[in-house]
């Protein structure tokens, strides 16, 4: 996926949403900007299959050494799927955060929240914050 | 000021380089308005001699177990302490040392962190240990802390009533605070009643508060039917000889570590001991030291995991527990290294033959009955049919003689029972002189 | 000196057949064990432990001890952390079988020196910190923090007042926050001002009928004391909120200023650090609580009491508004045992001269590093200060500058400073020079303080080059954990 076909949360989220037989499907992962800003991750908390999230609420955490750091949703709906692997193999987030770093499948019936940012605008607060 | 150094003309050097005329000047920041003003009303400075006068004169008034012959336990008990302990405790690179932020130059505390982490998993069978908590009932506490945020279950838990009162008591105090219903029971049938989906965990005590060990290995069957998780309160000493709770279901195992080379010290500061299965690990509250390799691949060791620490969490925290008892988490590998297998089967055999042998001598004679129907390991109930266990305990001291615990406290309906600890370190003339004295 | 042989843990020195302790022979008659306990019960083999003898634990624990830096050896300047000399006649008393061989359910008869001496603490806490009403019993500092804030639950709960909100400034303790959700309460950050007081508009803001309690620390961590205290004080009291002081930085205000005066209703002490307990490598501590006489009612169970009547010293457990208990027994009675033999020492005159002595050494120190360090709150400071590392890291394009000097201290056989904290000032070094150091060794620390600085981006980065093990790796530490021994096969 391109980052710049993309969705952002302020809270450095990110999220595609296709469809899969006939369901709209969120895909969340975090963005690069975050990935470089945590610094050496260490762990990550996935929520379980069948969890309901809601949008702009805590749906996990991401450890770094020193830190920890609570990852909101960008969509509400029931979870589908989620990167089992990932916790074990932190570094693809560093390497393929939009791609092999997804974290979980969310589906959704609602429209997305509309605090979302597109890719220009979520560089353009990431340009702020750095 | 006997700790301080610097002499008037060092001071005055001080203030120049400061550029401040008086130490008083270096605290205009605070208002005159909150100033004190006036020498505080505490007693005057003693010197080392008139101190250590003092000091004897308040100890003298107390009576001490070593001048005495303690049978009382209850969650503190008097085991042998080996010389060693105290030898190498008090090393000043020991005790004067701070929490082991660099590695670099903390590598003993840190090593000792972990022998002491991987002794309590050998000690009870359990995965995971932390570096240690403040005492048995913190600890207690704190695995169903744990325990609820594991299941996130957070409106009951279910609390044996033979678990120490005091650390049951700890549960209430805390758990008023945060909503959860502490479900108290009196027995295993109970207990089952009790149970259900929406309980986090269940603690019991093994062996329990009146010295009986329940069947651990049932309970956790049926604490786990219904997805709750057991936590388990053990005697440390006891699994020289026990079956240790990591081997018969138990979640979280928690104890009292004082049996582990700590004196008494009229109950504190002691150790709190946690441990727990591996999956838990990332929700085990307390400082935890974990291996790595340094810059040049040279095995060594750090705090880890730090970002479950209360202090790093900051509002998101899940426990209160901001520090360890390094000193007395020292102490207690100390105490495992050098007793190793053979001494703790060792002692854990004599507190067990001695404790029975008490009991029988005394339960023999006509004024006691024996309350524990279960089997028992080091301590025991005895019912005085004559009701009168101050009497008793009045006279035993005449004879320096600590002769038990009175349950009447804790138990209004066990007011005529005493708990009797039995350790190691008495002897045979010293139960038949027990047995003398209470029965006389 | 370390023996450089012994590098093993204790495990990998066991030999089977080994043992460092011989018991008694039982001597009375031995009942058949599974007569006593059934099988079921019973564990089928001896517990995995070490075997290793007498000697061996004392070689391998005592070269473990050369490994740590301590106030005995080292100079230990870490922020907010008052790592002053711990006095060896206390630790010599402490251990006497008149205070540390006693069973906490003796009767209290057979303990009055004991319940004499907690009582006289009680009274020349609650002296010190001019709040009437003191609870030994909580077991370290953040204990302290969350037994009172219990308190003052119950305090609210007792008035019908639902207040739900806990606040404290971005300055603080970490552990501010965490006692405040453990107590069951909603935690809100309050900004401080560039020079580091309290924002009292961002306060003001804050402030309703739903704020429980506020937080303070004064003097602050940034080594300040905060003089609109008083004012935060009426402020937070005219909305009927309680005033909560962390009791950290004592050692800057004994005898001088007393929090119960300035507006506190409740504190906890840190005996560990003001009143000289040893660290002990991270605990034991304790965190008695001082409040109000409103708040007593509430406090934990039990407190010492002294009875008129007989003329004895009681446990006394409290109304039934009490909280009740925090902690087993009566607390951490050693560590209290170690700060009545410090306060003894000293008195109302020593204890002030131990405030003027702390901030007479950290200005003193404060006045030499800002010579090459950035210090943004100031020339003068109260018992401690922050320093910052940005010059260095503009000077070096170094990006994480006081974890390098930090590092880099160690090669000169210095402990570093608290870095990275308080969070609100950029490359952090916090020193805390504590009154029992000398002037000698403030000018040592700050020449080579001096000297590092000026010192290549490499050599810092680097750092330390001379300790047995350089930056061990905490990631890999945190990511794939290893937290205890197992055995290898060999």
């Amino acid at each position: 996926m391109n980052a710049e076909d993309l969705l952002y949360c302020d809270t450095h989220e990110w999220v595609f949403v296709s469809e899969q037989d006939g369901q709209k499907i969120a895909t969340v992962g975090i963005s690069a900007f975050a990935v470089e800003q945590l610094t050496d991750l260490v762990y990550m908390e996935l929520p379980s299959v069948g969890t309901v999230v809601t949008a702009g609420k805590e749906f996990g955490e991401v450890e770094s050494v020193k830190a920890v750091s609570p990852l909101y949703s960008p969509a509400t709906g029931t979870v589908t799927e989620v990167n089992e692997g990932l916790p074990d193999n932190l570094e693809i987030l560093n390497s393929d955060p939009y791609e092999a770093g997804w974290i979980m499948k969310v589906s959704v019936s609602e429209d997305l929240s509309d605090k979302l940012l597109d890719y220009t605008a979520y560089q353009r607060q990431c340009g702020e914050a750095s | 000021m006997p700790y301080t150094y610097n002499t008037p003309a060092q001071q005055e050097e001080m203030l120049q380089s400061i550029g401040a005329n008086s130490i008083d000047e270096l605290f205009d920041l605070i208002p005159d308005s909150v100033k004190l003003g006036r020498p505080l009303n505490i007693p005057p400075a003693l010197g080392e001699i008139a101190l250590t006068a003092h000091m004897q004169e308040l100890a003298r008034q107390n009576t001490n177990i070593t001048d005495n012959t303690c049978f009382l336990g209850a969650g503190s008990y008097d085991h042998f302490v080996p010389a060693v302990i105290d030898t190498l405790a008090s090393r000043g690179e020991f005790y004067t040392s701070y929490t082991p932020y660099q590695p670099e130059v903390s590598q003993g505390n840190l090593q000792v962190m972990f022998e002491y982490q991987t002794l309590i998993c050998q000690l009870t069978g359990m995965d995971v240990s932390n570096a240690s908590l403040y005492d048995g009932g913190s600890a207690a506490v704190e695995a169903m802390l744990m325990a609820i945020n594991i299941t996130r279950r957070t409106s009951r838990v279910i609390v044996l009533e033979s678990v120490h009162p005091e650390y049951r008591q700890i549960i209430k105090t805390y758990f008023a605070t945060i909503g959860t219903e502490v479900v108290s029971v009196s027995d295993k049938s109970q207990l089952l009643d009790a149970l259900d989906e929406t309980t986090a965990a269940v603690l019991i005590q093994s062996p329990n508060f009146f010295g009986n060990l329940e069947d651990v290995a049932t309970i956790a069957e049926q604490v786990h039917t219904v997805g709750a998780l057991l936590v388990c309160s053990v005697d440390p000493i006891s699994l020289g000889l026990l079956k240790r709770p990591g081997d018969a279901g138990v979640d979280i195992v928690v104890a009292e570590g004082q049996s582990l080379g700590t004196p008494l010290l009229y109950g504190g500061p002691y150790l709190g001991i946690m441990a727990c299965r591996e999956e838990f690990v990332r929700r085990l509250p307390g400082r935890i030291a974990g291996q790595t390799v340094d810059q040049d691949g040279k095995r060594c060791w750090v705090l880890t995991l730090q970002t479950r620490e209360q202090h790093i969490r900051r509002e998101k925290a899940t426990s209160n527990i901001c520090t360890n008892q390094g000193l007395f988490a020292l102490r207690a590998a100390i105490y495992l290294s050098v007793m190793g297998p053979q001494g703790m089967q060792d002692v854990a055999s004599l507190c067990l033959q001695k404790a029975h042998y008490a009991q029988r001598q005394l339960t023999n004679l006509e004024r006691f009955e024996t309350l524990n129907d279960q089997p028992f390991f080091k301590e025991f109930v005895i019912r005085d049919k004559q009701n009168d266990v101050a009497g008793l305990l009045e006279k035993a001291e005449d004879f320096n003689m600590l002769a038990g615990v009175a349950l009447g406290r804790w138990y209004p309906q066990l007011q005529d029972c005493l708990l009797i600890a039995v350790t190691e370190k008495r002897t045979v003339r010293e139960i038949d002189q027990l047995v003398e004295i209470l029965g006389s | 000196m370390r023996n450089k042989h012994a590098t093993q843990l204790i495990f990998e020195l066991s030999t089977t057949g080994r043992s460092g302790v011989v018991l008694p022979e039982c001597d009375v008659p031995v009942e058949d064990i599974k007569q006593l306990i059934p099988a079921s019960l019973l564990q089928s083999q001896r517990p995995a432990l070490p075997e290793v003898t007498e000697p061996e634990v004392i070689r391998h624990f005592t070269n473990l001890s050369t490994l740590n830096m301590s106030v005995d050896t080292h100079y230990y300047p870490l922020g907010s952390c008052t790592m002053k000399y711990n006095p060896k006649r206390n630790e010599r008393i402490a251990a006497w079988d008149g205070f540390a061989q006693l069973h906490p359910y003796q009767s209290e008869g057979s303990l009055q020196g004991i319940l004499q001496l907690l009582c006289d603490l009680q009274q020349m806490l609650a002296e010190i910190s001019g709040l009437p009403a003191v609870s030994l019993q909580p077991a370290a500092g953040a204990h302290g923090e969350l037994a009172a804030l219990m308190v003052a639950a119950a305090y609210f709960s007792e008035l019908g007042e639902k207040r739900t909100k806990v606040l404290a400034p971005d300055s603080a303790h970490g552990t501010n926050p965490a006692s405040a959700r453990m107590a069951g309460f909603d935690f809100i950050t309050i900004r401080s001002q560039a020079d580091g007081r309290v924002d009292l508009e961002h306060l003001k803001e804050n402030l309703g009928d739903d704020t429980a309690v506020f937080m303070i620390t004064n003097p602050s961590t940034l080594g300040l004391f905060d003089d609109q205290v008083e004012m935060i004080a009426e402020l937070v009291h005219n909305t009927g909120g309680l005033i909560y002081l962390d009791g950290a930085n004592m050692n800057a205000i004994l005898g001088i200023t007393r929090p119960g005066d300035f507006g506190a209703d409740m504190m906890h002490f840190n005996p560990h650090k003001t009143f000289s307990g040893p660290h002990g490598g991270g605990g034991p501590g304790a965190g008695p609580i001082c409040v109000t006489e409103t708040l007593r009612p509430y406090l934990p169970s039990p407190a010492v009491s002294f009875c008129e009547e007989t003329q004895t010293y009681y446990l006394d457990q409290g109304s039934e508004k009490s909280i009740g208990r925090v902690r087993s027994f009566f607390g951490n009675v050693g560590v209290l045992v170690r700060a009545y033999c410090y306060i003894r020492t000293h008195g109302p005159d020593g204890l002030k001269r131990v405030s003027e002595t702390a901030v007479l050494n950290a200005n003193y120190l404060l006045s030499l590093v800002k010579e090459f360090l950035e210090v943004p709150h100031g020339d003068r400071c109260m018992h401690e200060f922050v320093a910052s590392a940005m010059p260095v890291r503009e000077a070096t394009g170094l990006k994480q500058p006081a974890m390098d000097i930090a590092k880099r201290l160690l090669d000169y056989g210095f402990h570093p400073p608290t870095v990275y904290f308080p969070l609100t000032v950029a490359e952090g070094m916090m020193m805390e020079p504590t009154e029992t150091e000398s002037k000698q060794t403030l000018d040592a620390f700050a020449e080579t303080l001096r000297a590092i600085v000026e010192q290549s981006a490499e050599t810092l980065h680097n750092a330390p080059h001379t300790t047995g093990i350089r930056r061990p790796d905490e990631v890999m530490a945190a990511r794939q954990p290893i937290v205890k021994w197992t055995k290898t096969a060999d």
